[in-house]
């Protein structure tokens, strides 16, 4: 029988999404039942992920899976971070579905369409091109044969949509939850495996070019994640978080850095922090507008999440990893915007703009107190939500406008003020105008920082100014092209994009936009709440004694019985 | 000794096959990587002072150690269903990308189709005199 408890509680995010794709998958004909598979199992993820915030405040949840013991079976581990950050993945993932099927059920209109061609599937490009021109203007539609291939193909792989987004969905609550090394690595590679079929969704030769490189860099970071794991393993004994974290401060310091940097380079790699961010902004802005909200807004979250869980539990400080990190947020913050304000792309410039903002994060593990931690786990939760919902925005803006090229935008604020407004308030959070959430967030890196009192400290304060200020810059130069100057006339003419934009699309645009400004409503509970996360998370023993109430057994790890045995 | 060899072995040869351009060499190449750290998972388990828990002797000390087994069995299952991906966006991708090393039968092939853009690429690759010689069999 199983005995229901607040540890029931912890594995629903991960299996809900993973049965519900399976049956997604296997219902692939039946689209309408589909998506309700899918909401239903985002809204149960969601309704667990917010129990479990209410419950981890207590003290975090874990749930030994199987019953095996906890240094042999695998835990799932809640605590206050990643609770809340489960919590605000769910709400960015159920308002993106709810925005891609908006799209699907748009483009179904399209569909019988998209379905007369899809036999001339197999034939060559030219005679698909002209096939579908013939086909478009058969049925009076006045489309150039490029965008309507393109839209055939954004229409066709809807069957595999949803359940690849549920895996998606899925691994990024089990990287969330995993607590040990292995299952974190397991979900990064779930959620990584479903965001290789995301990004080349369709298969148009810009999507197959995109997605190699993000294949290959992904693929490096997870080989040099599991060969940090393997390292760990190899000198502890264990990949339990807990374990490892009562252990490795007793293992010898070189090797213990080697493993740390290891874990690092693969996260860092993950987060795209600044050396390693190259591949970023070449790969997001190809996919579906969806499809990189949801990459935007989460998966290089994970990654810092995954920073900020093995920095603050596994490894004692160590000033010199930690000055390495703010070099390098600040190379990431100011790099990264210097590419945004260069960009004519919107979606290339917002891609620039995440890549920037990863480095506030990292400003914020890499002062390593409790304050800094706390600001930084907020900044998270405020980024997630604006990036996300900028994105989407700006999919409804190449709706309208029939472009993102700031060049070839314009007038916007007049033929739809609903969608400036839309723009303008999560662009204003981002760059941090008071009073919203993102000004919140880096005041309270600013203070860490001229706590911290270091003259790097300080350099990356000024630094992080600079880079608010240059990404309103950034957006403010995108806002004066796309919606303040004057209109080109393919807009106004009516010659390009759509003159009212679907109301199921602005919908959960607007939902996302409403959240983030809510974040700053419940601004003070929240951040009292990143507080009591920084706090466990620094204190060094909460985590450990969640895991082994009964005082854990330290026990002997295999670097000891190693060199015991190399003794005699 | 010999483990740290072949994790050696297997992880230069994977970076040299990961920075060649062709997509099914990176495939390989990744195959490769993932096998360099795979043995390294086994040695983590200590190979060299334990055994195969057969013979009637299971002494904790000196059997294998299973856990970096199951580590590795959930690794190579990963990468096989990546490297299958990865195969499949070599084939899909193999007239899109502009980052491939035109084979000699790929140029052949490239020549006989009319695509403008990849005449000029491969009259860069033969040199400033190449382009008169293959203008023929373009329409």
């Amino acid at each position: 029988m199983i005995e229901w408890s607040a540890g029931t509680l912890v594995p629903l995010p991960v299996l809900v999404p993973l049965f519900a794709a399976g049956l997604t998958l296997a219902l692939h004909r039946h689209a309408r039942v589909q998506r309700v598979i899918s909401v239903l199992a985002l809204l149960l993820m969601m309704g667990s992920a917010a129990a479990l915030v209410v419950l981890a405040d207590q003290g975090a949840v874990v749930t030994v899976i199987g019953d095996w013991a906890v240094p042999v079976g695998i835990n799932l581990v809640a605590d206050r971070l990643s609770a809340i950050m489960l919590l605000v993945s769910t709400v960015v993932l159920l308002c993106v579905l709810w925005y891609s099927m908006a799209q699907g059920m748009v483009d179904s209109a399209a569909e019988d369409r998209a379905n007369a061609r899809a036999e001339v599937w197999a034939q060559g490009r030219q005679d698909r091109a002209r096939e579908a021109a013939e086909a478009g203007t058969e049925l009076g539609a006045d489309v150039d044969p490029e965008a309507d291939e393109n839209e055939q193909r954004e229409v066709l792989p809807i069957a595999i949509y949803h359940p690849t987004f549920l895996v998606l969905a899925a691994g990024v609550a089990a990287a969330f939850l995993a607590g040990d090394l292995f299952n974190l690595y397991v979900g990064f590679e779930i959620l990584l495996a479903a965001s290789y079929v995301l990004l080349t969704l369709g298969g148009t030769a810009d999507r197959i070019r995109a997605g190699s490189v993000y294949v290959v860099v992904a693929l490096l970071s997870s080989v040099v994640f599991l060969a940090g794991v393997g390292m760990a393993y190899a000198a502890t004994g264990t990949v339990n978080l807990a374990q490892l974290a009562e252990r490795l401060p007793d293992v010898d310091p070189s090797v213990r850095l080697g493993i740390q940097l290891l874990l690092l380079l693969g996260f860092g790699i993950k987060a795209a922090i600044f050396p390693l961010s190259a591949w970023l902004p070449d790969s997001y802005p190809t996919a579906p507008a969806p499809v990189t909200a949801v990459f935007a807004g989460l998966l290089t979250k994970v990654g810092v999440y995954a920073i900020i869980r093995t920095q603050t539990l596994l490894f004692p400080p160590n000033e010199a990893v930690d000055r390495v990190l703010l070099v390098l947020a600040l190379a990431t913050m100011l790099v990264g915007i210097l590419g945004a304000v260069a960009q004519d792309d919107v979606k290339r410039l917002l891609s620039f703009t995440l890549v920037s903002h990863i480095g506030y994060m990292i400003f914020g593990v890499a002062l390593a107190g409790e304050a800094a931690t706390a600001a930084a786990i907020f900044y998270v939760v405020h980024h997630i939500t604006v990036q996300t919902a900028l994105f989407l925005v700006v999919g409804l803006v190449e709706r309208r406008g029939g472009s993102t090229s700031l060049d070839r935008l314009g007038g916007l604020a007049k033929l739809a003020p609903g969608l400036a407004i839309l723009f303008f308030v999560p662009a204003m959070n981002l760059a941090g105008i008071p009073p919203l959430s993102g000004f919140l967030g880096k005041v309270g890196l600013l203070q860490a920082g001229v706590r911290d009192g270091s003259p790097l400290a300080w350099v990356l304060v000024v630094g992080s100014v600079v880079t608010s200020l240059l990404t309103l810059y950034a957006l403010v130069k995108a806002w004066n092209k796309a919606f303040w100057q004057a209109a080109p006339d393919d807009v106004v003419s009516g010659r390009v994009g759509e003159a009212r934009l679907p109301l199921g699309l602005v919908g959960p645009t607007a939902v996302l936009v409403g959240f983030s400004l809510a974040l700053t409503v419940v601004a003070g509970p929240l951040y009292a709440y990143a507080e009591r996360a920084a706090h466990t998370l620094t204190d060094g023993h909460s985590y450990v004694e969640a895991v082994f109430p009964d005082g854990g057994d330290r026990g002997i790890g295999e670097s000891d019985a190693t060199t015991s045995e190399g003794s005699h | 000794m010999i483990v740290a060899i072949i994790v050696g072995l297997l992880a230069a040869g994977g970076v040299y096959l990961v920075l060649q351009r062709e997509m099914l060499r990176i495939a390989l190449g990744f195959a490769l990587l993932s096998h360099a750290v795979n043995v390294l998972l086994v040695a983590a388990g200590g190979t060299g002072r334990r055994d195969q828990p057969l013979d009637g002797a299971v002494d904790p000390q000196t059997t294998a150690d299973p856990l970096p087994q199951a580590f590795v069995l959930t690794a190579i299952v990963i990468a096989f269903a990546i490297t299958v991906y990865m195969l499949a966006l070599s084939v899909v991708g193999r007239r899109d990308d502009d980052t491939r090393d035109l084979s000699d039968a790929a140029r052949s092939e490239v020549v006989a189709s009319d695509d403008p853009l990849d005449v000029a690429e491969i009259a860069r690759a033969y040199g400033a005199a190449a382009p008169e010689i293959h203008k023929e069999p373009t329409p």
